[in-house]
């Protein structure tokens, strides 16, 4: 058995490690709270954005667009959105998994766009392509900053060095589900025509023509898409770090009361040792 | 003339910045100055840096729309705005030096000037200059 002393500086520094979990989740805590309302804040745009977007496309559907079809390049571009600190659990990871375990991508035809020192750093280790980013959007994800990126996208995009670009990122659902997602941002997918029966509304007009209409609001479309992504994932971000370090206070909790049963235990064995050595040292004088 | 006002609401990414009653609204596009009474016939509009005036029932209320775009239907319009401001928000000596900076890149116009965006960039500024008085 482990001596008094050794499981009572176990229980201690146990008890540090606990108090600094505890600490962890309430700070993600409250920056949750933070996150959730900015995310909440910003549905509405892009709730607004992506009917709109949606309308015109069932409008053009049919047309020759640039925006509509993959570019000539085989390149995929893949924007990656983690954290720039770990202890989130597997917040970090699972984005990441769900990029190098996608059965049809080859590493070769990806370029990673990854937002977030974590993900840049498993991808570097894995090796592949990493075109370099700001790490520090994600603390604090401001519109400027998405607007940058898309711009410097579509430029690439615009100039054939990739043919498609996806976004990677953590939806949001609520305080304890989050969901690792791969989204398309471009071609457009002009999925679900799905016929709304007899169409009530009054066909919508556009000022200038389609074509040109598109070319205007696609990339405000895809700037606000990367926006979300990243207000989404900052809340879910604080949200996994929150569960995880609850996690790790209730298993330290766990491991305090093992110990203190443990330690109470080599107490008294060693109280009854010290009596039976007294007893067996006056039988012996006597 | 059926309805008196219709319902007006201004998105941003971050905020929603007005929602009421407005009797009409006028604002700057690509193909001009426009303003929308109640009762307009469907129509999506890109928007171009400009003022924003909001007539209301009890007065009117103007900002400065830089961009974004409108989606306005009969019954309402909804402004998704990617930069809108009220007049207490703009610093007005930022607003000039960033008029004189774009002139001036405008007037010395070299093969790399990016005309474009410095019209762009002059255009928000005036635009903001102009709410402010």
């Amino acid at each position: 058995m482990a001596s008094m002393r050794d499981i009572k500086r176990r229980k201690s520094s146990i008890q540090g490690t606990q108090q600094i979990t505890k600490a962890m989740k309430l700070v993600s805590t409250v920056k949750l709270q933070r996150a959730r309302s900015n995310a909440e804040r910003s549905k509405s745009y892009f709730n607004c954005m992506y009917d709109t977007v949606n309308s015109i496309l069932k409008r053009v559907g049919h047309i020759e667009h640039k925006y509509l079809v993959p570019g000539q390049s085989q390149k995929k571009a893949v924007i990656v959105i983690t954290s720039n600190r770990g202890l989130a659990g597997g917040y970090n990871s699972n984005v990441v998994k769900l990029i190098t375990r996608h059965p049809d991508w080859k590493k070769e035809d990806l370029v990673i766009y990854p937002i977030g020192s974590k993900g840049h750093d498993a991808f570097v280790r894995n090796g592949y392509e990493v075109a370099e980013c700001e790490n520090s959007i994600v603390e604090a994800p401001a519109y400027v900053d998405a607007m940058a990126l898309s711009k410097r996208l579509l430029q690439s995009f615009a100039d054939g060095e990739i043919g498609e670009i996806y976004l990677a990122y953590t939806a949001f659902k609520n305080t304890v589900s989050h969901i690792p997602t791969l989204l398309r941002l471009l071609p457009i997918s002009c999925e679900e025509p799905e016929e709304q029966a007899p169409k009530a509304e009054a066909i919508m007009n556009f000022e200038p023509e389609d074509v040109e209409a598109l070319n205007l609001i696609v990339p405000k479309y895809i700037t606000s898409l990367i926006y979300g992504a990243l207000v989404e994932s900052v809340a879910s971000e604080n949200g996994a770090r929150m569960q995880a370090m609850d996690n790790a206070t209730s298993n330290a909790e766990e491991m305090i009361s093992d110990l203190s049963l443990k330690y109470n235990r080599a107490r008294q064995g060693s109280i009854t040792q010290e009596l039976t050595e007294i007893i067996a040292g006056a039988e012996a004088l006597g | 003339m059926a309805e008196k006002s219709f319902n007006l609401r201004i998105i941003t990414p971050d905020r929603i910045f007005y929602e009421g009653e407005a009797e009409m609204v006028e604002f700057n596009t690509t193909e001009g100055q426009v303003g929308i009474l109640p009762g307009h016939i469907p129509l999506t509009v890109i928007i171009k840096p400009g003022i924003l005036n909001i007539h209301e029932a009890e007065g009117n209320k103007v900002a400065a729309l830089h961009a974004g775009f409108a989606e306005i239907l009969p019954e309402g319009v909804t402004i998704l705005a990617e930069i809108i401001e009220w007049p207490e928000e703009i610093n007005e000596e930022r607003a000039e030096a960033a008029k004189e900076r774009a002139e001036d890149r405008l007037r010395s116009r070299t093969p790399e000037t990016d005309i474009a965006r410095a019209e762009t960039a002059l255009q928000r500024a005036i635009a903001r200059i102009q709410v402010l008085k």
